[in-house]
């Protein structure tokens, strides 16, 4: 029988980027083909061409034995080729059914959107491959995992055999994951075939059947779970070693340098979003903060580094009381923020390298005097940075749009850390980004906490905290649930509490399930 | 895709250089000076329809010929009008040079003494209304903000007597400037403090000094014979004519062209003009970085203000010696073109308005000569912003700049 999907030198150029180079590779029937490399490895423009969104300069596609010609989505569609995008496209205040009819409209005679019918279906599709997805909810009152299979079922509705997942994982707990694992493998005991990008390399050993590794473009490895190890899959990604597991020495611990007591925090719509959090950081540790994104971490983050007002409780930073306190404040004090959403808070990206790297500190000396800012001083400055951190730049005088994520990454890291500080507080200082940078950019935190800096962390990357963290806390609704020493946190209590589970509680079910 | 490593770090460049490079580069000069040789090709296309030659004209190629004469003679007529007819000028630098006589000079030169006169205004209006752009805030209100500058420059320099030059002058000047950068930040602080959106604000307040310049001359600033009009300025606040008469190109073009220097070096060579840049660039960073976003606003929108103001203080000081109610033909609200056209910086802004200046001086001239409409220039001036406004005519009619981004993989 030939192979469901079969790609044939794949080709693919964008101006001054071969992103896809002569690309083969096939999917059979009911596999997960696990696909994996760093950003701009060329993953997504692979899958781009499956989907019709690009044309392939180059390279056959060939279906069950035929040759295809794709060249849009409603191609792609048509022949059974379903894609579930990384960022979900769902209308919030739409239910279930009305997301899964959007686009192929269902009408009554009349011109009456038929509901029921498409209703009846997506309960079949949902109790045929153990969705759990009720078609009447509304998608703002679903969880984020629930979404994710009413995004499936938007797929399967449309008839797909091949399902191609985006990242699926990013956005998931790790019992939400273990959910998800289980809805793919009943998809593929039912005839359905997988192809599962990503660059986590915990997920692609577990669920992967086999696994085809990109790099520049180039397909660098075609193996199995079986035949590889983290280790080498990582290796495979970057093309060369690589420390998945951050160095950590012990550290003696310090003096406490940040202080938050019973801090209260609203969000955007007033609404509490930090409740009654308590914590200390010391010189010399690592304090992370887990949780699923939107728990309230941002809120707390925005409250102590002055962007977002305190509602009551106290921020202490080296003995200050800096619960008002401005950013620029709190920056004084000795603190460094590497912010959550790099292209929105971190840089100006419309500006020269050389000006973000003094995005905060262009006013002071050397970089301005008098009247004036030295440009010479801030160029000088910028270069020294560029070389110390390692950033991949043209030029200094480059738009920091320009750069890749990583390289984006690297200069708010390089910019915060280069002055003196006893504080740094990072939230996802690696999101997004691939295996080298997320590399690099963990070695100097950690650099910085073993020169005695405090460091509080928040990720909802839980391999980045356990690998980070001395002592890890663990934020739900706006509370602090629990704070465990970085040794006693199993990824099952960690994964409990994340999903809200207290403690006492936790115990028992872990009890109850050896 | 890695980024193209460890290249060289840049060398050091020229101050040429640096001023294209900063923002995009060629094409960001050559795209407007496209977009002002498609316009004027445009309009040529119009003007035969204005030429009762052409319409009367009886056959395709006898139609054709009209139009091309008409073309050309309204064509070469704004050109006289707007920088002068070559052969006078030359003409009249022989005669000076044999007889010393500089009165033929000065007629040889006065229209582009009239152009420059014209791009004045235009200057500071648009070197406000440019600034405003670098800090995010939309200023629509520059029109009304020159309205209330001449208001306070012609009081000044009317009811203060017996002043010397040289302090009546900058006197009225910065009366005209204060009250520019005061109405303007009346909408920043609206905007900072609560949000109101500020070309709402500007537009209202726009209204606000028309008719409260209509209240002045009908009442508390009329002058004596009952027009509604400003009794004139002292001399002692004149802006000096930088010539003699009938060339009326006055001191404020120097002015405008020191501003736009120093706007220029407040933007990019000052800590605060990086804060005003970074609030308009990207205001979650300026927040992040320590910047306070209520204050650069309100100061953002003053300065505005007071570089919009200049214009009218022009006027009033520089050309007309009085206030009228028609002081401004659409100076302000011109501007905001200005400011576009010029890619938000001050020299393109320098630019754009000696383009105004020398399309507005060449159509009066086109007019009485060429019997061509003053309204064609208005079309060219249209069609210019059009084609500035929207880039990929241009690139699409000229296939400039495959100029597409480097669409990165993943």
């Amino acid at each position: 029988m030939p192979p469901v999907l079969e790609l044939r030198g794949i080709t693919k150029s964008f101006p001054g980027v071969l992103a896809n180079d002569r690309i083969d590779l096939t999917l059979n029937q009911g596999e997960v083909l696990a696909l994996l490399g760093e950003n701009g490895a060329g993953k997504t423009t692979l899958m781009n061409i499956l989907y019709g969104l690009y044309t392939p300069d180059a390279g056959e596609i060939y279906l069950r034995g035929s040759k295809a010609e794709i060249h849009g989505p409603q191609d792609a569609i048509s022949l059974g080729i379903g894609m579930v995008h990384q960022h979900f496209m769902l209308v919030p205040v739409f239910t279930v059914t009305e997301n899964v009819m959007l686009g192929s409209e269902l009408t009554k005679p009349g011109g009456i959107l038929d509901r029921d019918t498409v209703a009846k279906r997506i309960r079949e599709i949902s109790s045929q491959f153990h969705l759990n997805v009720d078609p009447d909810a509304t998608i703002e009152d679903l969880s984020v995992g629930v979404q994710q299979r009413a995004e499936i079922i938007k797929v399967l509705y449309r008839n797909a055999d091949i399902l191609i997942l985006d990242e699926p994982t990013a956005v998931l707990t790790p019992q939400e994951v273990e959910e998800f694992f289980g809805v793919i493998k009943s998809l593929v005991q039912q005839g359905k075939s997988i192809i599962f990008i990503t660059h986590k390399l915990k997920e692609v050993m577990a669920i992967a059947d086999r696994i085809a590794v990109l790099r520049h473009g180039r397909l660098t490895g075609l193996t199995t779970p079986q035949e590889s190890t983290e280790a080498s899959l990582a290796n495979m990604m970057v093309g060369r070693q690589v420390l998945l597991t951050a160095k950590k020495e012990a550290m003696d611990i310090g003096e406490v340098v940040m202080t938050v007591n019973n801090l209260d925090v609203k969000d955007d719509r007033h609404l509490p979003a930090v409740k009654d959090v308590s914590f200390e950081v010391r010189a010399g540790e690592v304090l992370g903060i887990a949780g699923v994104q939107g728990n309230g971490q941002r809120e707390l983050i925005e409250a102590v580094t002055g962007l977002r007002k305190v509602e009551a409780g106290k921020v202490t930073i080296m003995g200050q009381d800096t619960t008002h306190a401005s950013p620029r404040g709190i920056r004084e004090v000795g603190s460094a923020h590497i912010p959550e959403d790099r292209q929105k808070d971190g840089l100006v990206l419309t500006f020269p390298v050389a000006e973000n790297m003094v995005l905060n500190t262009y006013y002071e000396s050397p970089f301005t005097k008098g009247m004036n800012l030295r440009y010479a001083e801030i160029e000088k400055a910028a270069r020294e940075r560029v070389k110390s951190f390692d950033v991949r730049v043209p030029g200094i005088s480059v738009p920091v749009s320009n750069l890749s994520g990583g390289n984006q990454q690297k200069v708010i890291v390089a910019r915060e850390l280069s002055r003196p500080i006893r504080l740094l507080i990072a939230s996802q200082p690696t999101r997004g980004l691939d295996v080298g940078s997320i590399e690099y950019i963990h070695g100097q935190i950690l650099k910085k906490r073993d020169e005695g800096c405090a460091v509080l962390l928040v990720s909802s990357e839980l391999d980045e905290i356990v690998n980070l963290s001395d002592r890890i806390a663990v934020m739900y609704a706006g509370r602090i649930l629990d704070v465990l020493p970085a040794e006693k946190a199993t990824r099952e209590k960690l994964g409990l509490l994340m999903a809200g589970i207290q403690q006492s509680d936790s115990e028992q079910a872990l009890k109850a399930q050896p | 895709m890695d980024k193209p490593a460890d290249k060289p770090i840049e060398k050091k460049k020229s101050f040429w250089s640096r001023l294209a490079i900063r923002e995009g580069k060629i094409e960001s000069i050559l795209l407007p000076i496209l977009s002002v040789f498609t316009a004027l090709v445009v309009g040529a296309f119009i003007i035969p329809f204005s030429d009762p030659n052409v319409l009367a004209a009886e056959g395709f190629s006898a139609t054709l010929s009209a139009a091309w004469t008409s073309v050309i003679a309204a064509y070469s007529a704004m050109f006289i009008g707007a920088f002068g007819d070559p052969k006078a000028i030359s003409a009249a630098i022989q005669t000076w040079q044999a007889t010393g006589d500089t009165k033929t000079l000065l007629a040889a030169f006065r229209p582009l003494s009239e152009s420059l006169t014209i791009a004045t205004p235009y200057i500071f209006a648009g070197l406000g209304v440019a600034l405003g752009f670098r800090g995010g805030l939309f200023n629509i209100g520059a029109e009304g903000q020159l309205f209330v500058a001449g208001l306070a420059t012609a009081f000044v320099g009317y009811s203060v007597k017996g002043l010397p030059f040289i302090i009546h002058m900058p006197l009225a000047v910065l009366a005209g400037a204060a009250m520019g950068a005061l109405w303007a930040a009346i909408p920043g602080y609206l905007k900072a403090r609560t949000g109101a959106h500020e070309v709402i604000n500007t537009i209202m307040m726009n209204y606000i000094a028309f008719r409260l310049t209509d209240y002045l001359l009908s009442g508390p600033m009329q002058r004596l014979d009952g027009l509604p009009i400003t009794p004139e300025v002292q001399p002692t606040s004149y802006l000096p004519l930088l010539f003699s008469s009938p060339m009326r190109i006055h001191w404020g073009f120097i002015i405008a062209l020191a501003l736009a220097v120093l706007v220029y070096w407040f933007l990019w060579k000052t800590p605060m003009g990086l804060e005003i840049r970074m609030v308009g660039a990207n205001p979650n960073a300026a927040r992040y970085s320590g910047i306070k976003i209520t204050l650069i606003t309100v100061l953002t929108m003053a300065m505005s203000g007071a570089l919009t103001g200049m214009a009218g203080v022009g006027q009033i000081l520089g050309v007309d010696h009085k206030l009228v109610r028609a002081f401004s033909s659409g100076y302000g609200f011109d501007a905001i073109s200005l400011a576009l056209l010029g890619n938000s910086h001050p020299f393109g802004v320098v630019l754009a308005a000696l383009l105004f200046g020398f399309l507005r001086g060449g159509a009066a001239r086109m007019q009485s000569v060429a019997g061509t409409p003053v309204e064609l220039i208005r079309i060219v001036q249209g069609l210019v912003i059009v084609f500035v406004a929207a880039p990929e005519i241009i690139r699409t009619i000229y296939r400039i700049g495959v100029h597409r981004k480097q669409k990165s993989a993943s």
